[in-house]
C-alpha cells in the first residue's frame, strides 16, 4: 500500500473516531467544527475542480454555495409559513429540496458560466466576482426572506426518512459520507477522459483548439459540475446552522474558498479538504492561542497572524500543505 | 492521383493595423502533394497558416478544404475535417508525459470526451495509437518522460506526433525542423518522405535542403503575397526569387 493510501485511510479513521473522542472528552461542541470542515472541504473540493484542474480562476464560487443554501432555506421558510413559492408549497423533505437546490445551483452556474467563459484571464476573475456580487445583492434585496438578516429555518434541519439530522453526530456523519463520496468521484473524474481534457485545457488552451477540442464546452460542463457540488455544500451548511443569509454569497466567502484550495494544495484531491481543515481550525483556535500567549488584546485581530501565515505557505510551499507532505513524489495525476 | 486541390486559398488577406501580413494570397495544395512555402522572416507564412487553420479570422478571401468552404468554420471544427497543423513555436502540454500528449490528440479524434468515470490512463484505445505515433517520430523510449524534460528536438518531434495522431488529410507544418540538429532534421525528412503521397502536406520551412528534398511544388511568399510558384527546379532558377529571398547565397545544392 502506498503512503498516499495509508494516509487516506488513517485520515478517514481519525474522521470517524474523532467525534467520539470529543464526546468522551466533553468537547462535543467541536463536532460542529468538524462538520463545518467537511462542508467547506466539499465546497473547496468543487472549486478546486475548476481552479486547480481546469485553471479557471473563478472568484465567485460562493454564489453557488449560497444559491444551494437559499433554496433549502426558502423551501423551509414556506413550509413553516404554509405558503407557496411559484405555486410550489414549501418543504422540509431532504429528498425533494436537496436535489432541487443542486439543480438550481447547477442552472445558476450554467447561465453565469456561459457568460463568464466568453472571457479569460483577469476578465474572467472580475466577471465571476461581479456576477456573484450581483446575486449577493439580489438576496440582500429580498425583504421577504429577511434581506440582510437572512432566513431562519424554524423547522430545523431537513427531514430524511430513517435519519435524525437534528442529532449533531448523525449530521456530521452525513456530511462526512457526502464529502468522502465526492472525493472519490472527483478523483475518478480527474483521471477520466473528461479530466484529461480539463487538465490539458489548463496547460495549453491554444493547442487544444488546434487539436479540435471545443474548449469552451468542456469548461462550461466542469463549471456547472463545480457549481452543483458547491450548491450541495451550501445545502449542508444551511442545515448545519439552520440559517441562511446573504453572507453565504459574499465575495469574502469566495476568497476564503480560494484560500482553502491554495493553502491545502491546488490540483490535488485531498488538498482543498486539508486547506479547509487548517483554515477553519485556525479561525477557531487562533484567538484562544493568542490569548494564552498574553496577546489577548489582539485576539479580535487574529487575521493579523493568519494573513502572514498564509503568505508564508503560499511562498514557501507551492503545492500547499499537500505539496509539503508529498514533496518530491508524484502527485498521482 | 487526382489533381483536385484538397486546399485552395483565394484572395486571402489579413492586416495587423497598417501591416498587410497576408495580401490577396492565392495558393492551393493538390491531393497527395507536398507543397512547400518559403519566404523571408516576417513574410506572413505563420499568419497564412493561422488563417488556413482558423486561429485567425481573415479580413477577406475564401478557403476551401476538401470541396467545402471552411472560411468561417471555427478552428476547433477543422481537425475533424482532416485539416491539422503543427506550430512553429512548440505548443505541447508541458506537464503531461509524451504519451499523455499524444493520447490527448488521439482522444480528441475518438469522439466526444464526456466520459467521466473510466480512467483514461492506460486505456488501450488511446494508448496503442498514441504509442504508434510516438514510434513513428522516434520517441517511443521517451513515452513516459514529462514533455518539459524533453530536449528541444524531442519536443519538436512530439509536436509532430500530436498532429499525426489526428490522422490528417492535410498536414500543415510550420517549420517542423526549426532548431533541430542535422541528424534529427534528416530523421524528420525521412519521416515526411514516408508520409508523402498518403497525406497531403503544406510545409513551411526555412531549411532549404529539407524543402528541396521534399517538395513537389514550392511557393515563395514575400510581404504576404506569392511571388513565384512552381517546381523546385523552376524556383531554384527564378530571378525574382533569387532577388527577393534567396539573395546571392547558394541555393538548394542538396
Ligand atoms: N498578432 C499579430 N499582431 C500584429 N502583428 C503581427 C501578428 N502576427 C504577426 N504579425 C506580423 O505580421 C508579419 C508576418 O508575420 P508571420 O509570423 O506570419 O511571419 P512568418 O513568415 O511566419 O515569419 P517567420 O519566418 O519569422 O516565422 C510580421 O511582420 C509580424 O510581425
Ligand atoms: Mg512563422
Amino acid at each position: 500500500m502506498s503512503k498516499h493510501h495509508l494516509l487516506a485511510l488513517s485520515a478517514l479513521a481519525v474522521s470517524i473516531a474523532l467525534p467520539f473522542v470529543l464526546i468522551a472528552a466533553g468537547q462535543e461542541y467541536l463536532i460542529g467544527l468538524l462538520t463545518r470542515i467537511a462542508i467547506y472541504g466539499l465546497a473547496a473540493l468543487s472549486l478546486n475542480f475548476i481552479l486547480g484542474y481546469g485553471g479557471m480562476v473563478s472568484f465567485g464560487h460562493a454564489a453557488y454555495f449560497g444559491v444551494g443554501a437559499y433554496v433549502v432555506g426558502i423551501m423551509s421558510f414556506h413550509a413553516f409559513q404554509n405558503s407557496t413559492i411559484f405555486g410550489l408549497s414549501g418543504s422540509d423533505a431532504a429528498l425533494f429540496t436537496w436535489p432541487l437546490a443542486v439543480v438550481v445551483s447547477a442552472l445558476a452556474a450554467l447561465v453565469l458560466g456561459y457568460l463568464s467563459l466568453r472571457t479569460s484571464g483577469v476578465f474572467f476573475i472580475m466577471i465571476t466576482l461581479a456576477f456573484a456580487q450581483m446575486l449577493y445583492f439580489l438576496f440582500v434585496s429580498m425583504e421577504r426572506y429577511g434581506g440582510d438578516d437572512g432566513v431562519i429555518m424554524y423547522n430545523g434541519r431537513s427531514f430524511v426518512p430513517g435519519l435524525d439530522l437534528s442529532n449533531d453526530l448523525t449530521f456530521y456523519f452525513v456530511c462526512l459520507v457526502v464529502l468522502v463520496l465526492f472525493m472519490a468521484l472527483f478523483s475518478a473524474v480527474v483521471r477520466s477522459r473528461f479530466g484529461a481534457v480539463l487538465k490539458a485545457c489548463k496547460q495549453n488552451e491554444a493547442r487544444m483548439l488546434a487539436l479540435g477540442c471545443d474548449v469552451r464546452r468542456y469548461k462550461l460542463v466542469a463549471f456547472v459540475i463545480a457549481g452543483a457540488v458547491a450548491g450541495l455544500a451550501g445545502v449542508l451548511n444551511a442545515n448545519l446552522t439552520e440559517f441562511v443569509s446573504p453572507d453565504y454569497l459574499h465575495w469574502t466567502k469566495s476568497g476564503d474558498l480560494m484560500i482553502m484550495v491554495v493553502l491545502g494544495g491546488m490540483g490535488t484531491i485531498p488538498g482543498p479538504v486539508i486547506g479547509a481543515g487548517v483554515f477553519l481550525a485556525l479561525e477557531e483556535f487562533l484567538p484562544a492561542i493568542m490569548e494564552s500567549m498574553a496577546l489577548a488584546q489582539y485576539k479580535e485581530h487574529w487575521r493579523i497572524v493568519f494573513g502572514p501565515l498564509l503568505i508564508i505557505v503560499v511562498l514557501f510551499a507551492r503545492g500547499g500543505i499537500h505539496g509539503l507532505m508529498f514533496r518530491g513524489q508524484s502527485n498521482g495525476r | 492521383m487526382a489533381d483536385d486541390p484538397i486546399l485552395s486559398i483565394e484572395g486571402l488577406s489579413k492586416s495587423f493595423g497598417a501591416l498587410r501580413a497576408s495580401d490577396n494570397l492565392n495558393l492551393d495544395v493538390t491531393e497527395g502533394e507536398l507543397h512547400a512555402v518559403i519566404g523571408p522572416n516576417g513574410a506572413g507564412k505563420t499568419t497564412m497558416i493561422a488563417q488556413v487553420c482558423g486561429q485567425l479570422a481573415s479580413d477577406l478571401g475564401k478557403i476551401t478544404f476538401a470541396g467545402r468552404n471552411i472560411t468561417h468554420t471555427p478552428q476547433q471544427k477543422r481537425p475533424g475535417l482532416g485539416l491539422v497543423r503543427s506550430f512553429q513555436i512548440t505548443s505541447i502540454f508541458r506537464e503531461y508525459t509524451a504519451l499523455e500528449n499524444v493520447s490527448m490528440a488521439v482522444q480528441l479524434g475518438a469522439g466526444h470526451s464526456f466520459r467521466f468515470f473510466a480512467s483514461a490512463q492506460g486505456d488501450p484505445l488511446l494508448r496503442e495509437p498514441a504509442l504508434a505515433c510516438l514510434d513513428q517520430v522516434g520517441l517511443l523510449a521517451q513515452a513516459d518522460t514529462e514533455a518539459n524534460a524533453l530536449s528541444h528536438g524531442q519536443q519538436r518531434r512530439l509536436e509532430l506526433a500530436m498532429a499525426l495522431a489526428r490522422h490528417p488529410k492535410l498536414l500543415v507544418l510550420d517549420e517542423p525542423m526549426a532548431g533541430m540538429g542535422a541528424e534529427e532534421t534528416n530523421d524528420v525528412i525521412a519521416l515526411l518522405q514516408g508520409l508523402k503521397g498518403k497525406i497531403s502536406m503544406l510545409l513551411v520551412e526555412h531549411d532549404m535542403d529539407a524543402v528541396f528534398a521534399l517538395a513537389d511544388r514550392i511557393s515563395v511568399l514575400v510581404y504576404g503575397q506569392v511571388i513565384a510558384s512552381g517546381d523546385p527546379d523552376v524556383i531554384r532558377n527564378d530571378e525574382r526569387v533569387k532577388e527577393a529571398y534567396l539573395g546571392a547565397s547558394e541555393v538548394g545544392d542538396a
